[in-house]
């Protein structure tokens, strides 16, 4: 495996028990600095495991995974270093409900990053203008839509200005018209040259901003490849299945 | 036709009733309580004038009485207060990934859990000062012991209320870097107290309730006010019946509290 010098996140020979399930299997991938990397394949196949164990909400039980060349232990100070580093974006957006979106927003900088009230809510301000919704900015969650939602939670991640962003199937759980808007944001911050992991199906998205495609069954990763190729002459069988499949219609 | 009409007005009465609000409901009951007993007081076997305000004698009886409030009041206020961070506190090593800290939680509980109210404010007020060699008055041996009885109580409240809130928020709490006590305090906690306010009401209620037993080691608060002017007095019917009122007023306001808050706290969250 070709992985360029300046790695960001690199993964070596990471493997992953829960219980007598193997979640991940001797998985190595290497993501270099202001690369996109998007990851996919069938449910179950372990991307989102994958994606975790980066900011270690998935403890790995084997092999190395180094962000920004700390690797991550059990000790506290090295995932709160890694932490420092990575935002993420999730399915169920997992807003704070008894928040405003401001608050949502600030929480971080203020508590995490020990930023003064005005400095924090500026920069709130300054992120939600970059999702397009700074009118919402006093609104509760439960008052947007799911897309301004996931919007914000994008904001939420921004805040804390990380170098990597982590994406897990961030459009899932989205009303079809509400897609759009998320990946708009998505496609916006990888030109602006993010680091960034999305596990997602979203192919048109991956084809506009893939540096590299992944695709992974069974805990394992079977194809790597930049988008061209991968889309265009994927070599194994499973990954030709997959992709025929997602493809279709 | 008859049925659908009473139907009709079956509904429209429901409507006013939630319109009304909780206060108001809770000020209702509490008159119609009242005027029972008064219209009860009519027979000739009540005595009302033990207690009359009428009377010089039965003011002062009636004082006495009433002065047993404060003692309640405070007693069980502090014992609260006590028991819900003791109960909170109790409540997190349960919820830890660690098995001795988890065994620690389930011991405290169940050990506490066990014993009754009574006998722990016997064995407090009697006992604990020949082993810990300090002299305790009631009033702390009472708050002791009823904090201590329901702290146990409290942490399985906090426990459940602190494993309803979905994983979630714990990942995204962790996923914007706040360590454990910033997690809980602006993260979890706000969110778990408004699901178990229900049941944490229910716990000072019936805390009102227990602090009674505190009269046996005789702390003058409201049931050892009443048990004192019944023995001077010979009335029990009329002394106890006021007792009864005054539980009942003091805790029908605990309600309405609770009820406030619950609403209060539910308009926060949708704006």
């Amino acid at each position: 495996m070709d992985s360029p010098v300046n790695a960001i996140i690199t993964l070596e020979g990471v493997g992953k028990f829960f219980g007598d399930f193997k979640a991940l299997n001797d998985v190595t991938l290497s993501v270099g600095f202001g690369e996109r990397v998007v990851v996919c394949g069938p449910s179950g196949s372990g991307k989102s495991t994958l994606i975790r164990c980066i900011n270690r909400l998935e403890r790995h039980d084997s092999g190395r995974i180094i962000v920004d060349g700390v690797e991550m232990t059990d000790d506290r100070r090295s995932i709160e270093t890694i932490r420092r580093e990575v935002g993420m974006v999730f399915q169920q957006f997992n807003l704070f409900p008894h928040l405003t979106v401001l608050q949502n927003l600030t929480l971080g900088p203020l508590r995490a990053r020990k930023l003064s009230k005005s400095e924090s809510e500026s920069r709130a301000m300054q992120y939600l203008e970059r999702v397009q919704i700074p009118e919402q900015a006093g609104k509760y969650p439960a008052q947007l839509s799911g897309g301004q939602q996931q919007r914000v939670a994008i904001a939420r991640a921004l805040c804390m200005e990380p170098r990597i962003m982590l994406f897990d199937e961030p459009t899932s759980a989205l009303d079809p018209e509400m897609i759009a808007e998320v990946l708009e944001v998505m496609v916006q911050l990888a030109e602006s040259g993010m680091t960034m992991v999305c596990v997602t199906h979203e192919m048109g998205f991956a084809r506009r901003v893939a540096d590299q495609m992944v695709f992974m069954d069974r805990g394992e990763i079977v194809e790597q490849a930049p988008p061209e190729r991968f889309f265009n002459d994927p070599q194994s069988d499973r990954c030709k299945r997959f992709l025929q499949q997602i493809l279709a219609h | 036709m008859i049925p659908k009409a009473t139907g009709v007005s079956a509904s429209c009465s429901r409507y006013s009733l939630i319109e009304m609000g909780a206060m108001n409901r809770t000020i209702r009951i509490g008159v119609l309580g009242g005027m029972g007993l008064a219209l009860a007081g009519c027979s000739a076997n009540w005595g009302w004038y033990v207690v009359s305000p009428m009377t010089p004698k039965g003011l002062s009886n009636l004082q006495f009485l009433l002065q047993g409030l404060k003692q309640t009041i405070a007693l069980s206020l502090t014992a609260i207060l006590i028991s819900v961070v003791v109960g909170l506190l109790v409540s997190l090593p349960g919820l830890s990934e660690r098995r001795g800290l988890r065994a620690f939680n389930r011991i405290y509980v169940e050990i506490v859990r066990a014993v009754p109210i009574l006998v722990l404010i016997l064995w407090v007020y009697y006992g604990l000062p020949q082993i810990a060699d300090v002299s305790i008055n009631v009033f702390w041996a009472g708050v002791i012991a009823l904090a201590l009885s329901d702290s146990a109580f409290q942490a399985e409240i906090f426990r459940a209320g602190i494993q309803s809130i979905p994983r979630g928020q714990h990942e995204a709490a962790k996923s914007i870097s706040l360590g454990y006590v910033d997690t809980m305090r602006f993260v979890i906690l706000p969110q778990a107290i408004r699901r178990i306010l229900p049941a944490l009401g229910n716990q000072f209620v019936y805390m009102l309730k227990m602090s009674s037993l505190v009269s046996v080691i005789g702390m003058q608060e409201l049931t050892r006010r009443a048990n004192e002017l019944v023995v001077t007095e010979y009335r029990p019917l009329e002394i106890y019946t006021i007792l009864v009122l005054e539980y009942l007023v003091l805790i029908l306001m605990v309600s309405a509290g609770v009820r406030w808050l619950e609403r209060r706290l539910q308009t926060d969250q949708r704006g």
